[in-house]
């Protein structure tokens, strides 16, 4: 398993890029978690009535999302907008509450364990602490066995080896690496080895949920570094999750931002930045500590995010949003499509009044 | 592709015996002399169970043995002892030292027997409702407290009592031993369902599980390979204190009736022969054996209570 | 004199391999009204740092050595009673969990009132009047009501800005701020840094800033320190030190940042990591992941690996680095020694 690995295979990929499907597309995707307990927790007294009564955080609200081949889509957001939701709902550790998730076409989250096998190889999945994302009582080479002995029955024993040693050299880890544990390695060096685990079984669409925000800055970088080349050599997709706007704006090719559990902007990555439409989105932008500037002008937004479990009327973002009129408060916005590419989910950039 | 920085590199690879010798449950253990004279006492104690058919100066369970003259003799530094007999005999005309040696023996077989079932129990339901949750979680859990409110006692009786309805007492004298292993360990597994689960539930929201199930590993090998190893600290500390109380439990069960026969008498069924001659000056045959039982349980406990210091995550970094 | 006088700060760890070095040879000085940033990865050293000026290190942590004068006195080995005088009243700190200040079970005002209380003589109604100028003073709504609630019904954003109203119950001097706007989103970020620097400023507090992110450092503080293994290595005005970094650790850092490379192209990244500080490399700590331990020519500098570097000047900045050292005598000796 090297020559198919190494080397991208560009008639395969531009032949289903060029019928323009996206790899992976989002419709109308919701998620609910119930916070009233079980059946017998749910039932109250009212009125001299025993009532069922439910309340739920709404994580995700209707999110619409396409991943094109060789894209890297960045999805922004504050905590609790959701993001990370979006990103374990795509994986399948999540069932959607409604909405559908398709993959290169085919819909995925409805099926069945056994049927999604094929689908658990080609997408892979990095998390955000590499404390956490290690088995503790796994050798690193166990750790990097077990997804191509599961997903490649048929390997010989040489065979797999073989693989893990080529996935290893890879992320820059010795191969005397492998009889160690977790815990013996620092921070950065277990998220080369919790890539390693990804790339093991040579996916192509890789879902990353933080992947460096527990890490230092140098470490970052390294890191950072580590998934841009694997995503040339290997010509991966990634959905990448942060709230850092810095890596954002190095990393991706696409941006979506997210505000509870709505997308309210998607962008290129260069539009985007270069002129941010929707008033959350400047606002998010104004707020990165840079270090040009000694005395930042930031945009102060009223009051704060509200809890998802009573969503606001209209526009999630109105209450704080400086431009918000009576349309704003009623209306739900939807996104979009300007000229320049992005997508805006605001009643004020549609009728002109924000420019 | 190999674009990458060089291999990082790392500390050497530790030797098995270093791991050992540097690991903190080594090093603790040096620090605390309560938990080494614990060890070395209890160590004795399997030792001595294990090879009491040699140490014995006589088999109690042979009839041929038994001198019923010799009955109620003190132990040696009383007037009145037989130098043939250390510690006394009891009211048969067995020998205290011999019975308690095989005594003990039979406790720590019912004792580690018993835990052995119940961590099998427990550990699978525990597993399996804190993995799956949901119905099957409720389902063990209900079960799990309703196993709870019968005592050991309840559950002793009715299965010693169906059995020797059904089988005579005969057949339970004969299976004796594995009956209080069953009862005792039908009556205890949810202590251990409990513990494994609430481990299993903290496991379970780690990115490692998630890492497991977007990789599509099927749930059974999610939950042995990777959550169960994970919780084995509790598991062991727990075992520890469950071997005491399953201990005490049959020996409760003995003193009671409801145990080991007194032809294969247990440390429980000794204290109890021994009970209705305190009166009589024969304090022996009762107040030695329940020491060394004290002693035991004492032991294990103290062990675990060590063991449960130094695998506490909390305060593992020393 | 300055404020606050920290010398030759040596903090060690008894553990049970033996000592380890957690701070050697810190120094630095904050006058009244100064905001000094701390900057290090994780283990660097500049928690443990803020953690000693107040003698609040756990065991097995204790000071080894240094002296730490504040307004003229010595607060190493001063009586506990005589240093939580200083400690919340003069010196107050603001943590990265605002939960670690908190108390779950009382409410924001009776933790307010319980702090006025002990430092001072007053009365309850004054203290709670005290503890609500304090909430407007950090732009809290409706302070009145936040005075009765418990720290659950809080935001994290609100939480972080009650643990500010706290520190300045006592009109500190200095505020020690460790990492306080981590755990947060980057708006409220901005809002809470903006907060501070207005404070600061309006009422001439000193800021102690301990963070790993080079932008907060850049915006709110005057000067800084980097620190790297448990020692300072660079120090000096925050705007010279970012403008013109001079110890190449400075550079790496500055640089690994994804705003100072061209979107999409490899970042330039520090090779390694931090060292563990019970195994730590010989001379300058930071050589095995330097690029500059060979000199242009190609020979190689062996001070970095034998000998630690001291401070050397560069304009109002210091760096501790060898090549940094080379360069300015090389600058001073006459031309033809160096074309030799």
């Amino acid at each position: 398993m090297t020559d198919t690995l190494s080397s991208p295979r560009p008639e395969a990929s531009h032949s289903r890029a060029d019928n323009g499907q996206p790899l992976l597309e989002i419709r109308g995707l919701e998620k609910r978690f119930s916070l009233s307990g079980d059946f017998l927790e749910q039932l109250k007294f009212k009125g001299g009535r025993l009532v069922r009564e439910q309340e739920h955080v709404h994580a995700i609200n209707g999110v619409d999302l396409e991943i094109q081949r060789g894209e890297a889509l960045c999805v922004v957001g504050e905590s609790g907008c959701g993001k990370s939701t979006v990103a374990r709902t795509v994986m399948g550790l999540l069932h959607p509450s409604a909405g559908e998730i398709r993959y290169a076409g085919e819909r995925i989250d409805d099926l069945s364990t056994q049927a999604l096998m094929p689908y658990r190889r080609r997408m892979q999945m990095i998390f955000q602490n590499p404390y956490a994302s290690l088995n503790p009582r796994m050798t690193i080479q166990q750790t990097l066995e077990e997804p191509i002995r599961l997903h490649h029955p048929d390997w010989s024993r040489q065979r797999v080896r073989d693989q893990v040693d080529e996935v290893m050299a890879s992320v820059g880890i010795a191969a005397d690496w492998g009889k160690r544990y977790g815990h013996e390695f620092s921070g950065g060096q277990r998220q080369r080895i919790a890539i390693a685990r990804a790339l093991a079984v040579d996916p192509e669409f890789i879902v990353a949920d933080e992947p460096i925000s527990a890490l230092d800055v140098s470490i970052q970088a390294q890191v950072l570094n580590l998934l841009m080349d694997a995503r040339r050599d290997r010509n991966l997709t990634y959905l990448f999750i942060t709230h850092d706007l810095a890596v954002v704006e190095h990393f991706g090719t696409r941006v979506a931002v997210m505000y509870l559990g709505r997308v309210c902007e998607v962008a290129p990555t260069a539009t985007l930045f270069a002129t941010p439409r929707h008033p959350y989105t400047q606002a998010l932008m104004s707020a990165i500590p840079r270090l040009e500037d000694e005395r930042p002008q930031h945009i102060r937004l009223e009051g704060e995010v509200p809890t998802p479990v009573h969503l606001p009327s209209g526009c999630v973002f109105h209450a704080r949003c400086p431009h918000a009129n009576a349309r704003c408060r009623e209306e739900i916005p939807r996104l979009i499509a300007r000229d320049d590419g992005s997508q805006v989910a605001c009643h004020g950039v549609e009728e002109g009044r924000i420019d | 592709m190999t674009t990458q920085t060089s291999p990082q590199q790392a500390p050497p690879l530790p030797s098995r015996w270093e791991r050992l010798r540097d690991s903190y449950l080594l090093y603790s253990f040096k620090r605390d002399p309560i938990a080494q004279l614990s060890l070395l006492v209890f160590v004795v104690f399997v030792a001595c169970a294990v090879l009491a058919p040699w140490l014995a100066p006589m088999n109690p369970y042979d009839l041929a043995q038994i001198d019923i003259l010799a009955s109620e003799l003190p132990p040696f530094w009383i007037d009145g002892s037989d130098p043939a007999y250390v510690m006394g005999t009891d009211a048969q005309g067995r020998d205290l030292l011999s019975t308690i040696l095989y005594g003990a023996r039979v406790s720590l077989i019912i004792g580690f027997g018993a835990v052995a079932l119940q961590a099998l129990l427990g550990v699978v339901f525990g597993l399996l409702a804190g993995y799956l949750g949901g119905r099957i979680d409720a389902f063990l859990m209900r079960l799990a407290d309703i196993q709870l409110s019968f005592s050991t006692l309840m559950v002793a009786i009715v299965v010693g009592a169906l059995v020797k309805a059904i089988f005579g007492s005969a057949t339970f004298s004969t299976y004796a031993v594995p009956l209080l292993v069953l009862i005792i360990g039908l009556a205890e597994w949810p202590q251990y369902a409990r513990t494994v689960r609430a481990s299993v539930l903290a496991e379970k929201g780690k990115e490692y599980v998630d890492a497991a199930r977007t990789m599509g590993l099927p749930s059974r090998r999610i939950m042995f390979r990777h959550i169960l190893p994970n919780t084995l600290s509790p598991i062991f500390v727990i075992s520890t204190v469950q071997v005491a109380n399953a201990i005490i439990s049959e020996a409760a069960l003995s003193f009671l009736g409801l145990g080991m026969p007194e032809t294969h008498p247990s440390l429980g069924s000794l204290i109890k022969s021994g009970f209705d001659y305190i009166q009589s000056g024969s304090w022996w045959i009762t107040l030695i054996p329940g020491a060394v039982l004290v002693v035991l349980v004492l032991v294990i406990n103290l062990l675990g209570d060590w063991l449960r210091d130094v695998l506490n995550p909390r305060l593992y970094k020393g | 004199m300055s404020l606050l006088e920290v010398n030759q700060l040596d903090v060690r760890f008894a553990l049970r391999r033996g000592d380890v070095k957690a701070l050697r040879d810190v120094s630095f000085t904050l006058d009244r009204g100064e905001r000094l940033g701390i900057v290090g990865e994780s283990g660097a050293g500049k928690s443990v740092a803020a953690f000693s000026l107040l003698n609040l290190i756990a065991k097995p942590g204790y000071i080894a050595g240094g002296s730490i004068r504040f307004d003229g006195q010595e607060l190493i080995g001063m009586r506990d009673r005589h240093l939580r005088q200083i400690r919340g009243n003069r010196i107050s700190m603001i943590f990265q969990d605002p939960m670690m200040t908190l108390n779950p079970v009382l409410s924001i005002g009776e933790q307010m009132v319980e702090c006025l209380k002990a430092h001072r003589r007053i009365g309850r109604r004054e203290a709670r009047a005290i503890a609500l100028r304090k909430l407007e003073q950090v732009h809290i709504p409706s302070p009145e009501a936040r005075l009765d609630q418990y720290p659950h019904e809080l935001s994290g954003g609100m939480r972080q800005r009650v643990i500010i109203a706290i520190a300045l119950l006592l009109d500190p001097d200095i505020i020690i701020a460790d990492e306080p706007t981590t755990a947060l989103d980057v708006t409220i970020q901005a809002e809470i840094m903006d907060l501070l620097l207005e404070l600061c400023e309006k009422h001439n507090v000193g800021l102690i800033l301990i963070t790993h992110d080079l932008g907060v450092v850049s915006q709110v503080t005057q000067r800084m320190l980097v620190m790297y293994a448990g020692r300072v290595i660079e120090q000096g005005p925050t705007r010279e030190i970012i403008n013109d970094p001079q110890h190449p650790y400075t550079q790496g850092l500055m640089n690994a940042l994804p705003q100072m490379a061209t979107p999409g192209s490899r970042l330039n990244q520090i090779p390694g990591s931090m060292p563990s500080l019970d195994n730590l490399p010989s001379g300058c700590a930071f050589h095995p992941r330097c690029g500059f331990t060979q000199r242009p020519d190609g020979s190689e500098r062996t001070a970095c690996r034998s000998e630690v570097p001291g401070f050397v000047a560069s304009g109002n900045c210091q760096a501790a680095c060898h090549m940094v050292a080379e360069m300015q005598d090389q600058e001073r000796i006459p031309a033809q020694e160096t074309s030799r």
